[in-house]
C-alpha cells in the first residue's frame, strides 16, 4: 500500500514538473527587470517554503516522540529534517546563483539567507548526531531535544536578524503582500512548482521513513542474534 | 532554592578539579592568547580595523576557547561512573546542568579576562572604557555559550567522535548570541553609547539566555537519562 | 507487607529489541532479594532502571510507591554499580562531603569524617584519591554508597574485584543495613554467596523473570537447582 502511495505521489510529481516546467521556460516571458534569471525563483521559493514547513514539522514528530514514545514519530523527524535539509540546500545555492547575477555577490548576510543557512547548519549536525549515536531509543531521545533547540534557535535568528538586515528582496505573494507584486500568471506558476516540490518531499520521506524503520528492524535482530 | 544549592555544589566540586588540574584553563587560555598573537601578526590590524573587527575577533576566540571548556564538562564525569553516582542520588538533572553551566561559565570568564588583557596590548584597544557593559555583555553571552555548551557536552558525552560532534553542533546554534556581542562589543570598544540598535542586540542576548536556560532544565531529564 | 520496589509489566526496548519482557514483581520492604541471571539477562538493566538511570518504554516502576526519577525515592536508594563513583582528583573526605551535600545531609563534613573512620581510610582522608590502591578505592565507593543511610541499597554484583578487606566491610554493611530495615537487591552471578546472604530469590532470562520468591533450603544446599528448574538454557 506505501508503495503504491509513494509511486503514485512520485507519477504526480513528475507529472506536474514536466508540465510547471514547459510553462516556466517556453510559455512565461521574462521578467522585466531580471530578465530569464527570474525563472529561477519557481525552484528557490518553493524549496525555501517545504524546508520551513519540515523543520516546523520535525519539530512536532519530536515533541511527538518525547510524550509518546513511538518510534514511527523518530523515524518520521529523521526522514524530514533529512529531506528539508536537502531543500534548504537548494534554496541556499538557487538563491546564490541568482544574487550573483542582479547583485553581483554570491552571498549576503541578510536576515532570510542567514536564517537558511543556520537552519542546514543546525540540521546538519542533526544528522551528524543520528549517525553517530548506535543505539535507537538513545538516538531518538536525543536527536528530539536537538532538534526542539535547533527549532527554537531557528526562530531567534529569524526574528533578530530580520529587524536590522534586509538586502534579500520582500514577499511577493498576494497572500502575504495583498496582490500587485507580482504577475498572476507567475503567482500561479509558483504554488503550481510549489506542489510539485512538496510531492517529491513527501515521496522522499516515505522512502526515508521505511529505511529508518528497516534499519531499527536490523538492528534489533543484531541485539537478539548476540544475546542468543 | 535547592536547585540553586545543588547547582553550587555541583561548580564547586568542578573549579576544585579544575584548579588542582588546570586541564581546561590551560588548554583554552593559551589557546585564546595563541590565537590572538597570530592574528595581530598576521594581519596587523590598525585602529579602524581593530574597531571593525575586534568584537568579532574577540568573542570568536572566546567561542572556540568556550569549547575546550565544555568538552571536558561532562567527560569529568566518565572515569568511574561517576555520572551514574550524581544521577542516582537525590541530584536532579536540571542541577547538574545548572552547576556544569555555572563552572563553565566561571571558567570562561577567567579566559575572556586573560584574552582582553592580550588584547589590549597587541591591538591597542582600550577595552576597559565602558567596564559595567562590557561586564554585563561578557556576563550575558558567556552565560548563554555556558549553558549550551553544558546542554551538548551532556547530549555528547557518550558518543564517539565526541571533540568532532561538541562544535559542530553546537557553533551554528550559537550564531545570534554571537552576532548580538559582537555588535554590541564593536560599540563599546569604540566608546560610542548604545544606541537602540545596540540595546536591541542586547535583548536579543537576554531572550537567548532566558529561552536556552529554561529550555535546558525542561529538557534536563531526557538529556541526561538514556 | 509494605512493597518497597514494585515492577508491573516492566517492557525496556534497544529501539525495537525488548532488553526487559513484561517484568513483574515486587520487593518487599525489610527483603533481601538476589538477583540471579546469566551474562546479558538484564539484571543490569533492571538496576539501572530502578535505580532512574536509564529510561523505560513501557508498565510501572515504583520504588516506594514514587517514580525512579523522583527525587524522594533517589533520596532513599543507594546505587553501586560497576563503576566507584568517585572522583580521582578530589581527596577521599572531598569526595564524601560533596555526596554528602548533593544528598541534603546535615553536616556533611561531620558525616564524611565518620565515614572515612568507619571504612578505614581516616588518615588518607586528604589524600587524592588518584594515589589509593584498589582496597581502598573500593572502600571509599562502600562509604559513598552507604553514607546517606539508604531504605533501598541497589547493588550490580558487588563482591566481584573486591579484596577480602572489602568483603567483609561490605557484608558487615549489608546486616547493618537489614537489621535496620533496609531493602536490598542485589544482582550477582555468585549463586552461592547471594543465596547465603537474601531471603529472596529472582531469576532472570533473555529479560524474562522466570522465578521469583522466598529463597528456599533446596536452594542453599543445590545452588544450580534455580537454573535447572526455570530456564530454557537449563532445562535443555
Amino acid at each position: 500500500m506505501r508503495e503504491k502511495v509513494v509511486i503514485g505521489l512520485a507519477v504526480a510529481a513528475a507529472l506536474l514538473l514536466a508540465y510547471n516546467l514547459y510553462h516556466i521556460f517556453l510559455v512565461l516571458p521574462d521578467e522585466a527587470m531580471q530578465g530569464a534569471i527570474y525563472r529561477i525563483i519557481f525552484f528557490h521559493v518553493p524549496a525555501a517554503i517545504t524546508g520551513m514547513i519540515g523543520y516546523f514539522v520535525a519539530l512536532l514528530l519530536s515533541l511527538a516522540y518525547l510524550s509518546f514514545g513511538n518510534f514511527r514519530y523518530d523515524s518520521l523527524a529523521a526522514s524530514v529534517v533529512e529531506v528539508s535539509v536537502v531543500f534548504s540546500v537548494v534554496n541556499i545555492v538557487t538563491g546564490s546563483i541568482w544574487a550573483r547575477i542582479i547583485w553581483g555577490i554570491w552571498w549576503t548576510w541578510d536576515y532570510r539567507l542567514t536564517s537558511a543557512l543556520v537552519c542546514v547548519l543546525i540540521f546538519s549536525g542533526y544528522l551528524m548526531l543520528r549517525r553517530a549515536i548506535d543505539e535507537p531509543t538513545q538516538r531518538a531521545r536525543l536527536s528530539a531535544a536537538l532538534c526542539i533547540f535547533g527549532c527554537i534557535d531557528v526562530v531567534i535568528v529569524w526574528k533578530s536578524i530580520e529587524w536590522f538586515r534586509t538586502q534579500h528582496p520582500g514577499p511577493v505573494l498576494s497572500i502575504r503582500t495583498g496582490g500587485g507584486h507580482i504577475d498572476p500568471a507567475m503567482e500561479h506558476m509558483l504554488y503550481s512548482n510549489f506542489c510539485a516540490i512538496l510531492m517529491i518531499a513527501v515521496a522522499l520521506v516515505l522512502i526515508r521513513t521505511r529505511q529508518e524503520a528497516v534499519a531499527r528492524e536490523i538492528d534489533s535482530l543484531r541485539r537478539l542474534a548476540n544475546a542468543v | 532554592m535547592r536547585l540553586l544549592f545543588q547547582a553550587l555544589s555541583i561548580a564547586k566540586k568542578d573549579l576544585a578539579i579544575e584548579l588542582r588540574t588546570k586541564e581546561s584553563l590551560n588548554a583554552a587560555g593559551a589557546f585564546a592568547v595563541v590565537i590572538l598573537l597570530l592574528f595581530s601578526f598576521a594581519f596587523d590590524p590598525d585602529a579602524n580595523a581593530t574597531r571593525e573587527l575586534g568584537g568579532g575577533l574577540l568573542w570568536l576566540v572566546f567561542a572556540f576557547a568556550g569549547a575546550l571548556v565544555f568538552n571536558r564538562g561532562f567527560a569529568r564525569e566518565l572515569p568511574n561512573e561517576c555520572l551514574d553516582a550524581l544521577l542516582s542520588s537525590a541530584l536532579s538533572g536540571a542541577s547538574l546542568l545548572l552547576g556544569k553551566a555555572l563552572a563553565n561559565l566561571a571558567m570562561l570568564i577567567a579566559v575572556e579576562f586573560v584574552s582582553m588583557i592580550v588584547f589590549g596590548i597587541f591591538y591597542n584597544v582600550r577595552w576597559w572604557l565602558r567596564p559595567l557593559e562590557l561586564t554585563g555583555v561578557c556576563v550575558l553571552a558567556t552565560w548563554g555559550i555556558s549553558v549550551v555548551g553544558a546542554v551538548f557536552g551532556a547530549l555528547t558525552v557518550n558518543l564517539r567522535l565526541r571533540e568532532l560532534m561538541l562544535p559542530v553542533i553546537v557553533y551554528p546554534l550559537l550564531i545570534p548570541l554571537l552576532i548580538a556581542a559582537i555588535e554590541i562589543t564593536n560599540a563599546l570598544f569604540a566608546n560610542q553609547p548604545l544606541s537602540a540598535y545596540e540595546l536591541l542586540w542586547g535583548r536579543v542576548l537576554l531572550v537567548f539566555d532566558i529561552v536556552f536556560t529554561a529550555l535546558a532544565m525542561a529538557l534536563a531529564e531526557t538529556i541526561l537519562v538514556n | 507487607m509494605p512493597r518497597a520496589i514494585e515492577l508491573d509489566q516492566l517492557w525496556k526496548f534497544y529501539g525495537d529489541y525488548p532488553a526487559l519482557r513484561n517484568l513483574t514483581l515486587s520487593v518487599a520492604e525489610g527483603s533481601c532479594c538476589a538477583l540471579l541471571g546469566r551474562n546479558g539477562a538484564g539484571k543490569t538493566t533492571l538496576l539501572r532502571i530502578i535505580a532512574g538511570l536509564s529510561p523505560f518504554q513501557r508498565g510501572t516502576v515504583r520504588v516506594f510507591g514514587l517514580s525512579p526519577r523522583n527525587e524522594n525515592a533517589r533520596r532513599q536508594a543507594g546505587f553501586l554499580g560497576h563503576g566507584i563513583g568517585v572522583y580521582e582528583d578530589l581527596s577521599a573526605e572531598e569526595n564524601l562531603d560533596f555526596f554528602a551535600r548533593i544528598a541534603g545531609l546535615p553536616s556533611p563534613r561531620t558525616i564524611a569524617s565518620t565515614w572515612l573512620d568507619r571504612v578505614g581510610l581516616a588518615r588518607v582522608a586528604s589524600m587524592p584519591v588518584r594515589q589509593f590502591s584498589r582496597g581502598m578505592r573500593q572502600r571509599l565507593a562502600l562509604a559513598r554508597t552507604f553514607l546517606h543511610s539508604p531504605n533501598i541499597l541497589l547493588l550490580d554484583e558487588p563482591f566481584t574485584a573486591l579484596d577480602d578487606r572489602a568483603i567483609a566491610m561490605l557484608s558487615e554493611l549489608l546486616i547493618e543495613a537489614r537489621a535496620r530495615g533496609a531493602t536490598l537487591l542485589i544482582s550477582t552471578h555468585q549463586i552461592r554467596e547471594a543465596l547465603a546472604i537474601s531471603s529472596h530469590v529472582a531469576l532472570i532470562e533473555n529479560g524474562r523473570l522466570r522465578y521469583a520468591g522466598e529463597r528456599t533450603p533446596e536452594m542453599l544446599d543445590d545452588p544450580a537447582l534455580l537454573y535447572r528448574l526455570h530456564t530454557e538454557l537449563g532445562a535443555a
